[in-house]
């Protein structure tokens, strides 16, 4: 089991995509069991015993487990009793668990990334590559993922795969690769390396923690969500509630994290709070008006900073340069404009100065923000946010797919507003980042706020629970029990 | 840093005059083995092409011709920003050039009255046309692909019913047209008498002026910048704040006013009346122009002087023995190239900046790196 690390950006994506045949390589080799072998589309790698399951599933909602196998596979083991006893077969040589007649709506993260898993090994992958498998699963989740690659590893299965999180990469890999812009600087392993030790290897600076350090609560109330409610009738007539009876309030100066798997009716709550989405009834009070009612944009203009979770769909515009980003979200607020006309001279200045102050790296403002990598569009994006100086900022998922450097740069500019009275709404996969940024935590499952739990003293572990249903109300920390080693 | 920026810059022009051209060379390859297969030497019909196509009466024509064209490449360039396609430019500008030609008729009220308000009646009846597409698009969500088709087809109908003598129009005095009343004298717009090389329409000054103002509020409003992240990406766009339904509505409503001026140049200047044989089509030759134009202002100014051109010397080929249906083979086969050439030279562009960021930051690390060893 083969592990890449390395900072966004720095080709981790694009190493795997050539290995995939996604992407053509302009030189060097690539040597699958001793043979020189040239990938011009994924259906060679396929050929070559090389599968790989993306960060975002690739599945029909509509079919079945077995359905959705078989897919595109079908010359195989056509589509019948064969290609059932072949999964069947597969899912339990492997202890995938795999129930082929379940359709895959009903399936949640796990199910269908193991279903992701079968899909490739059905083809007939011996080498897998996993991009961060991780990245949507909880605590206990992953360690069945881990679970399952092992035995994965004793059938004589090679995997690859590209996680973030260090402690995760030691604890499951037998070799690990750290490669930075671009090239290899070197490889570890595991049974020697610290995460600290790795962390300066692929970014050459201190493995940053997201700690809060003094409480900057004040008892100033800021964004005061009440009653929020939404429903959604699907394609199948059927209403199902999206947010039930949603309350909390964030004070000036707090950040308020929200756990919860994702598609617990996260993302519908921060477009409810953004105007984005309509909510049935309730009401959001900001910094003591009432702005249930009013259009995004005037939400904005109010000191409402937003940092969403799909910066390619909702907080970039891929195809335009760098300084018209800039402007997106703000552009009836100076320095982008004045009255009615756009200020472009004022907007490339103060492009420039977000660039710099935020560490965006890019040879210019001219460049398109397609073309920068993940990392440094976040920041980018960051910087624009709180270049205005928002009252209430809401962070959807502010450092996902962000390597560790910019990770703690982003950080460390929530903090810093933090303490000048910002109130923050975070919203975050990574349980590391909720427990050390926010003061207050609340869990969120199935549209519901269940539990709340006092991030001074949680463990990932108990938020995991919670987060799947298993427990909710007041979240005590058994006290002798776990000691602090996270 | 300053130095690749502007780099980049005048690659990303080179490239952007590239696929126009790549896009004309490919047109003119094919057209030159079209005449080849009609027996005919396409050297020499390329070359009687290009001296009668300069000559001082063919400017004019080009001019006034390219007038028409710019504002349909305009009125389409609006909704393409907007990722709206409007086909009904068409049906859009033929209303509203036969409502204003009609209330034209009969007005008696001084030029300077009249004048604008035939204009302005023209680009109202545009907006109303296109602005129902834009309704059924809000509300039902009804493409509006397939609106304005129909929409189009309505206009063609309810033109030819009122277009009859005792509705709104009448035969000409030799009896052999229907047509509306012809404007007075005092409604025509000025125009440029150039001596023997003909009349040049004063509605060219109008043209550009809407040219200007298309560059300007796409470019330098807020409006602007709303309406071109919507076309961007409508998911981006709500989130920063823009209402889309209300953008879509109010876009398609500009293309329509704008579509609505189409008409004008040929009303105002030159037939001053709305009869069967009124200029029909020009609508979807705007969205031939506006692709070939890049819905730039500058670009969609070539695209329509480059078809008035076309269409002159392929007129003046039918003389020489050519086969006129040459004009229409040219025409398409630009249109054809100008989509591909555009799509490879733009993907082609994007894969090429990323390379070149990427690499200039490696530069970049490696020189830091560098600069540390050395300290």
């Amino acid at each position: 089991m083969h592990a890449l690390c390395g900072e966004n950006g720095a080709g981790k994506s694009t190493l795997m995509k050539i290995l995939y045949g996604m992407q053509q390589p302009d030189e060097g080799t690539i040597i699958v069991d001793g043979e020189q072998v040239t990938f011009h589309n994924p259906a060679d790698a396929i050929a070559r015993g090389i599968g790989m399951v993306h960060q975002h599933f690739m599945l029909a909602d509509n079919l079945t487990v077995l359905e959705n196998i078989v897919l595109g596979a079908e010359r195989l083991y056509g589509i019948g009793a064969k290609a059932r006893a072949k999964v069947k077969e597969i899912s339990d040589a492997y202890g995938l668990n795999v129930r082929p007649d379940v359709l895959m709506e009903q399936l949640g993260v796990a199910d269908r990334q193991r279903v992701e898993i079968l899909k490739v090994l059905y083809r007939g992958a011996k080498t897998l590559i996993l991009d961060e498998p991780t990245a949507v699963l909880v605590p206990q989740e992953v360690d069945a993922l881990f679970d399952n690659l092992r035995e994965l590893k004793a059938e004589g299965l090679t995997v690859i795969f590209i996680s973030h999180k260090l402690g995760e990469v030691l604890s499951v890999a037998d070799e690990i690769t750290v490669i930075r812009r671009g090239t290899t600087v070197g490889t570890a392993d595991p049974k020697t390396t610290t995460t600290k030790q790795l962390a300066e290897l692929m970014v050459g600076s201190e493995l940053p923690t997201p700690e809060t350090e003094e409480s900057t609560v004040t008892d100033v109330p800021l964004l005061k969500v009440e009653g929020l409610h939404l429903t959604q009738t699907d394609l199948d007539g059927v209403e199902r509630i999206i947010l039930d009876q949603i309350d909390f309030t964030i004070h000036k100066g707090e950040v308020l994290g929200i756990a919860g798997v994702e598609g617990n009716g996260q993302s519908e709550l921060v477009e409810a709070i953004m105007g984005i989405r309509t909510p049935d009834a309730g009401s959001i009070t900001l910094d003591g008006t009432d702005i249930s009612q009013l259009p995004t944009r005037r939400r904005r203009e109010s000191g409402v900073g937003y940092i969403p979770e799909d910066r390619h769909r909702h907080g970039l515009l891929l195809e335009a340069p760098l300084w018209e980003n800039r402007i997106l979200g703000h552009v009836t607020e100076r320095p982008n404009s004045r009255g009615g006309l756009l200020d472009l001279k004022a907007a490339r200045t103060d492009t420039e100065r977000i660039v710099e102050a935020y560490d965006v790296r890019t040879p210019g403002i001219e460049v398109t923000a397609a073309s920068l990598s993940g990392g440094n569009q976040q920041k980018l994006i960051v910087g624009r946010e709180m270049s205005h100086k928002p009252k209430l900022l809401i962070a959807a998922h502010p450092t996902r797919g962000v390597d560790v450097g910019a990770q703690a740069a982003i950080w460390d500019h929530i903090r810093e507003a933090r303490r000048e009275g910002l109130a923050v709404l975070l919203i975050s996969a990574d349980l590391d980042e909720l427990i050390g940024l926010s003061d207050t935590l609340r869990v969120m499952y199935r549209g519901r706020l269940v539990a709340d739990a006092d991030p001074a003293t949680i463990t990932p572990e108990e938020l995991g629970s919670a987060m799947t249903g298993a427990a909710s109300g007041h979240l005590e920390h058994p006290e002798q029990t776990e000691d602090d080693d996270r | 840093m300053k130095k690749l920026t502007r780099r980049i810059d005048k690659e990303r022009l080179l490239l952007g005059l590239a696929a126009p051209l790549l896009a004309l060379v490919a047109a003119l390859v094919v057209t030159a083995l079209v005449i080849l297969a009609t027996g005919k030497n396409p050297g020499e019909a390329f070359s009687e092409m290009g001296s009668y196509g300069i000559a001082s009466d063919s400017q004019v024509y080009i001019l006034n011709k390219a007038t028409t064209y710019y504002l349909a490449g305009i009125a389409v360039a609006i909704g393409f920003r907007m990722n709206l396609f409007n086909i009904g430019v068409d049906g859009q500008y033929r209303l509203a050039a036969f409502i204003a030609a009609v209330l034209g008729g009969a007005l008696t009220a001084p030029g300077w009255i009249a004048i604008p308000l035939i204009i302005l009646c023209a680009m109202a009846t545009g907006a109303l046309w296109a602005g129902i597409a834009g309704f059924l698009k809000v509300t039902r969500g009804v493409s509006e692909v397939i609106s304005t088709i129909m929409l189009n087809a309505i206009a063609t109908s309810v033109i030819a019913y009122l277009l009859q003598p005792g509705k709104l129009a009448e035969l000409d005095e030799a009896g052999t047209t229907v047509r509306t009343t012809p404007l007075p004298k005092s409604s025509y717009f000025f125009s440029i008498d150039t001596g023997p090389s003909g009349i040049l329409w004063g509605f060219l000054f109008v043209a550009v002026i809407v040219g200007i103002a298309y560059w300007f509020v796409l470019g330098r409003t807020r409006f602007g910048f709303d309406l071109r992240t919507v076309g961007q990406s409508e998911t981006a766009a709500a989130a920063s704040g823009v209402s889309v339904k209300r953008m879509v509505a109010t876009s398609m409503l500009i293309s329509g006013a704008v579509a609505g001026l189409i008409g004008m140049p040929t009303l105002l200047n030159d037939s001053h009346t709305f009869s069967n044989d009124f200029p029909a089509g020009i609508g979807f030759t705007g969205i031939a122009i506006a692709l070939l134009g890049r819905n730039s202002p500058i670009g969609i100014a070539l695209g329509a002087l480059l078809w008035g051109f076309l269409e002159r010397t392929t007129n003046h080929l039918e003389f020489e023995g050519y086969d006129k249906e040459i004009l229409g083979v040219i025409q398409g086969v630009i249109v054809l190239s100008v989509v591909i050439a555009y799509e490879v030279v733009r993907r082609y562009g994007l894969k090429r900046q990323q390379q070149r960021v990427g690499a200039e930051l490696a530069a970049q690390a490696a020189a830091t790196t560098k600069k540390q060893e050395v300290a």
